[in-house]
């Protein structure tokens, strides 16, 4: 289908898209890489009265490491991310996310701020945000905040940025060096939005588990952490027990969403298989046997 | 809401044009419809199936996804123009020598894709090619005729 009318403004600096903010509120959006919101216009799901460009607002694009933290422009583009040195570096749990992240003309177009602004439950980078710890830093006409991502993802496509913010940058500490990340995810198609994912980051010692951070998501209206599968985990060497262990404490965690991907029931069933073959994957990047 | 009209300059296919078309005409619609390039196709315009794919400032983009707007001053290619080019001369007969196409509806999609995978220059496996072309829909081949296709051009461009 074809897109309703609206106004087009192309905004020529920062304060020029928040004045424009300012000024139309929720009747404006924000067109960033467009992957996701031409779809929804195309398709006549959202009628905003002006779209506001912001793709020529280069102060917002661009990678780079300020000490321990590694600083990303909100409309740098996927396709910068994945082939970034500074994140394959500092940030390999987002590199190996990344190529999950749609197709390659739509990683051309797309932003990383985009993605974390929309707050897709589908979609890597908000959980890959909320594993790693980033903060995201929101602007209006009055400055900025930053906001942790504990904080940030309220619900389906809900979250902590107010209307007249917009996402200028996203802060992400970089890994330590003496953890380990794994990111996997399940989906139809290679690509396609994922029926159940998950990031796992922390600390190995040997087979023990010392200190990892679980999130899960697509099968949740956000992304999740979950708290009980860790308290299971931590502590403990991973072994069958711990695995049945885990599975357990994680239905206290996860109340998945039924949708055409599948039942409630099987989208647990496959976060818990998800879980099992993370923790494997983590044991033998930490060095241990397996 | 009357309609909101812009001005747009782009080169397309190595040629400078100049219109004024309603902003939320997309990128394809403006291809197709105000200069008459209709080798880029549309299929489901939610940027699902590929088949909008051309070329802005040396990457391949969905067009369905783009607002005519956005490209203002951009270098855009069509599967017109890089045809003119001869980039992809062998693979486009390749592509009818394993009959890697039938209806030829997403064809000109693959193509665009497929040439910026050609670029690389990199050794590829099947996999691979499965992985980068996995954005575009063909509802007729079954796709194993278009990844032969790919992989024999890659595999002879190498020297192989
Ligand atoms: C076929 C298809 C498959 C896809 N598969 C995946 C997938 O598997 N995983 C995935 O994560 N994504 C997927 N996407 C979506 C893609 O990653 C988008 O690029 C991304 O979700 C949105 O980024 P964008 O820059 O395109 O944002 P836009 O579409 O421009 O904007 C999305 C929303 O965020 C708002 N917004 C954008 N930037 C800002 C900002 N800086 N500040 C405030 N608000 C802002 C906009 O107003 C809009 O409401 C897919 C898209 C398509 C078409
Ligand atoms: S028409 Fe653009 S992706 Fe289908
Ligand atoms: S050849 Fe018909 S859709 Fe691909």
């Amino acid at each position: 289908m074809k897109a309703p009318k609206f106004s087009y403004v192309r905004a020529d600096s920062v304060e020029h898209a928040l004045e424009l903010l300012d000024k139309h509120g929720d009747d404006a959006r924000i067109l960033a890489g467009g992957q996701s919101l031409m779809p929804t216009l195309n398709m006549r799901l959202s009628q905003p009265e002006i779209l506001i460009d912001i793709n020529r607002l280069n102060e917002l694009k661009g990678i780079s490491l300020d000490g321990d933290t590694v600083v990303i422009g909100a409309l740098t583009r996927h396709v910068e991310v994945l082939n970034s040195d500074i994140v394959s570096a500092h940030l390999p749990l987002v590199t190996e996310a990344m190529p999950y992240v749609a197709h390659v003309a739509i990683r051309n177009r797309g932003t990383i701020g985009g993605s974390i602004a929309l707050s897709d439950p589908a979609a890597e980078m908000p959980a890959c945000a909320l594993a790693l710890g980033a903060t995201l830093v929101v602007q209006n006409s009055g400055g900025k905040r930053e906001i942790p991502a504990e904080q940030f993802f309220h619900g389906l496509y809900e979250t902590a940025r107010a209307e007249n913010e917009l996402l200028v940058e996203i802060r992400f500490p970089s890994q330590k060096k003496d953890n380990v990340s794994v990111f996997m995810e399940l989906s139809r198609r290679h690509g396609d939005y994922a029926i159940a994912g998950i990031c796992a980051y922390g600390k190995v010692t040997g087979e023990t588990i010392d200190d990892m951070r679980l999130v899960y998501f697509a099968s949740e209206d956000r992304p999740v952490i979950g708290e009980h599968a860790i308290a299971a985990l931590n502590g403990h060497a991973w072994s069958e027990e711990t695995k049945d262990a885990v599975s357990a404490a994680l239905e206290n965690d996860l109340d998945p969403m039924a949708n055409l991907n599948g039942s409630a029931a099987m989208k647990l069933h496959l976060q818990k298989v998800l879980t099992g073959r993370a923790m494997d994957t983590a044991v033998s990047r930490a060095g241990g046997t397996l | 809401m009357s309609e909101e009209m812009i001005t747009v300059n782009m080169t397309v296919n190595g040629e400078a044009v100049s219109k004024t078309i309603p902003v939320r005409t997309h990128l394809v619609d403006f291809i197709r419809t105000e200069l008459g390039f209709t080798g880029s196709h549309l299929g489901c315009e939610h940027g699902v199936c590929g088949a909008c794919s051309v070329r802005v400032d040396g990457d391949v983009v969905r067009g369905c996804l783009l607002l005519a707007a956005q490209a203002d001053g951009c270098e855009v290619l069509t599967i017109e123009g890089i045809t003119d080019t001869g980039e992809i001369s062998d693979l486009q007969e390749k592509f009818v020598e394993r009959n890697a196409l039938q209806c030829g509806y997403c064809t000109p999609g693959m193509l665009m894709t497929a040439a910026e995978l050609l670029a690389q220059k990199t050794e590829m496996s099947r996999d691979d090619i499965r992985e980068y072309m996995s954005g575009n829909y063909c509802r007729c081949t079954g796709y194993h005729a278009i990844v032969d296709a790919i992989e024999s051009i890659n595999n002879e461009r190498l020297g192989g």
